[in-house]
């Protein structure tokens, strides 16, 4: 079932030097990567982005085939990005149907967001990919600890984004368990018109949301048996300490920001 | 309907990195009217075997057919068929969702394209199989009701379709002991009455011994033992091996020196030996 191919927020074990860096550095890591995608103006750039990109992923020892399988789900909005852009862009007209106008900067462009679309995956997804969820989550409620000055909930967010990551996979399989079990009954969820299925999903989506707020519920009861009572004197066992290779890696970052804002002005090269 | 299972294999994620070998070349048959328990370990592949003999699964290699149809090929005829064969999942009171009792078991005959009447008859009647009185539970909603009457309507569900072939996965798992009972004396029921061709897997060693005419016993995903319920238990060490038990009547008539498959048995081979013993003792 293609449900279970759904890799968004799974951690993939390995022992490398990317999975053993502070999640506070990854995040922030992950950030700058995603800005300089959007800083880049030529395909140097994008060409400098790649390269780094697969440098990490074979550092983080994770197969590229798992990376690329988070792909999958997201074709579709790559493709359609890619086709509104070709014919969307106004400049020289290329091959013309009906109202449809295919043009030469349309293509470039349709390419361009294509190749910063899948880099943007690729670099988001290796986040989560080495990084323990319970590990991200402490990184990014640490991030955000002087925000708590203004007022943010900085231990409540991460604690929600911390379950709602935890129960991705756990919902997909309930989901996948529900549509078996529906299909076994006669449905069908994969003919008729746009009517008929939205009306075909509330067999699916009302035991889901039913098993959504059970697990929910005992979640809750889960915790407070355990005394959570939220972020206050809250104390961890594995107190997350930045060390030598976080260094190096913000320095490498520096390079990297510097490098791709370099790029920018050189000319275009092909 | 008669099933028969040919050479079956199931490989999830096939060329992945988390390749695994659920099923690995399984066959049997099953004939109209035969009671089939599936026992095994958790994780050793039965409920993977039973989707397989639903169609919900297609094989990576072999088929399953029912009837001399295959399964996995997609047509009406197959449609037809698989409409045929129940399926009841572990757990089935989570798929409930309609707004009362008895529009929820009119979902499957509904999408088998039956009329209104017909699928209120049928419905009606399901519930009265499963021991839920139609009159006084069909306008209540499902989520009001107890657990183990929500697994007997989501039952229900599945025999309104009026199947040839039922396959219940652990109908039995986290009832209370009166649920437990419940679901058995249905099945048996359903078992008098319909005549049905049913796969049943378990892990109560005394319910399969109770009802079953054939055992299949499955280990990482190899069928292992194939025969009745008297020639599988009677091989302890291998089923020992494999961390599964003997049904409590037999364990029991083994320390007293007797065989035995069920309680009703083990009483009566009790009684005669104490008959037995009281002649010798009048000599």
């Amino acid at each position: 079932m293609a449900i279970r191919d759904i890799t968004l927020g799974q951690y993939y074990p390995r022992e490398s030097v990317i999975h053993s860096l502070d999640a506070r550095t990854k995040i922030i890591a992950t950030l700058v990567y995603l800005v300089s995608l959007f800083l880049v103006k030529n395909y140097i750039g994008f060409a400098i982005g790649a390269v780094c990109l697969i440098i990490v992923v074979k550092l983080s020892k994770v197969p590229f085939k798992f990376i690329s399988k988070g792909l999958k789900p997201v074709l579709v909005l790559i493709i359609f990005t890619m086709v509104l852009n070709a014919f969307a862009t106004p400049g020289t007209v290329i091959w013309s149907f009906w109202k449809l106008k295919l043009t030469r900067e349309g293509i470039e462009r349709a390419a361009f967001m294509a190749i910063r679309l899948v880099l943007l995956i690729f670099g988001s997804s290796l986040l989560t990919l080495t990084t323990k969820p319970i590990q991200l989550t402490d990184g990014l409620e640490k991030l955000f600890t002087p925000l708590k000055l203004v007022g943010l909930p900085a231990h409540e967010l991460a604690m929600m984004m911390t379950i709602a990551l935890r129960f991705i996979p756990t919902l997909l399989e309930e989901t996948d368990k529900i549509m078996k079990a529906q299909t076994a009954r006669g449905a069908d969820f994969e003919s008729g018109n746009i009517k008929e299925r939205a009306k075909g999903l509330v067999p699916l989506l009302v035991p889901l949301f039913v098993s959504a707020f059970r697990i929910a519920g005992d979640l809750a009861m889960a915790m407070e048996a355990r005394c959570y009572s939220g972020g206050a004197g809250r104390t961890r066992m594995n107190e997350a300490k930045l060390e030598g290779r976080d260094a190096l890696a913000f320095i490498l970052m520096a390079v990297y920001l510097g490098i791709i804002i370099y790029s920018r002005s050189l000319v275009w090269l092909i | 309907m008669l099933i028969e299972v040919k050479n079956l294999s199931h490989i999830f994620s096939e060329g992945m990195a988390f390749e695994t070998t659920a099923l690995d070349d399984i066959s049997f048959t099953a004939s109209q009217g035969q009671f089939v328990a599936l026992i095994g370990h958790t994780g050793s592949g039965k409920s993977t075997l039973v989707q397989h003999i639903n169609g919900l699964l297609k094989p990576s290699s072999g088929c399953v057919l029912a009837d001399g149809i295959d399964l996995s090929v997609k047509s009406k005829e197959v449609m037809a068929k698989r409409h045929k064969i129940g399926m009841v999942f572990q757990y089935p009171e989570y798929q409930l969702f309609e707004e009362t009792v008895l529009r929820d078991v009119c979902f499957g005959p509904k999408n088998m394209g039956l009329g209104e009447e017909e699928c209120i008859r049928r419905a009606k009647e399901a519930l009265e199989i499963v021991g839920i009185d139609p009159a006084i539970k069909g306008e209540v909603s499902p989520f009001a009701l107890s657990g183990g009457e929500k697994r007997r309507v989501a039952i229900a569900g599945v025999i309104a379709m009026e199947p040839e072939v039922l396959i219940l996965d652990e109908p039995t798992a986290g009832l209370d002991p009166k649920g437990h009972n419940d679901i058995l004396r249905m099945i048996k029921r359903i078992r008098q009455d319909k005549n049905l061709t049913i796969f049943f897997v378990s892990h109560n060693m005394g319910d399969v011994a109770d009802l079953a005419d054939k055992v299949i016993v499955m280990d990482s995903g190899h069928l292992v033992m194939d025969g009745s319920p008297m020639e599988v238990f009677s091989r302890e060490a291998e089923l020992k091996a494999m961390g599964l038990d003997l049904p409590p009547a037999m364990s029991f008539g083994k320390r007293l020196g007797l065989t035995a498959l069920t309680m009703d048995e083990l009483v009566e081979r009790i009684a005669e030996k104490k008959l037995g013993a009281a002649l010798a003792k009048e000599g």
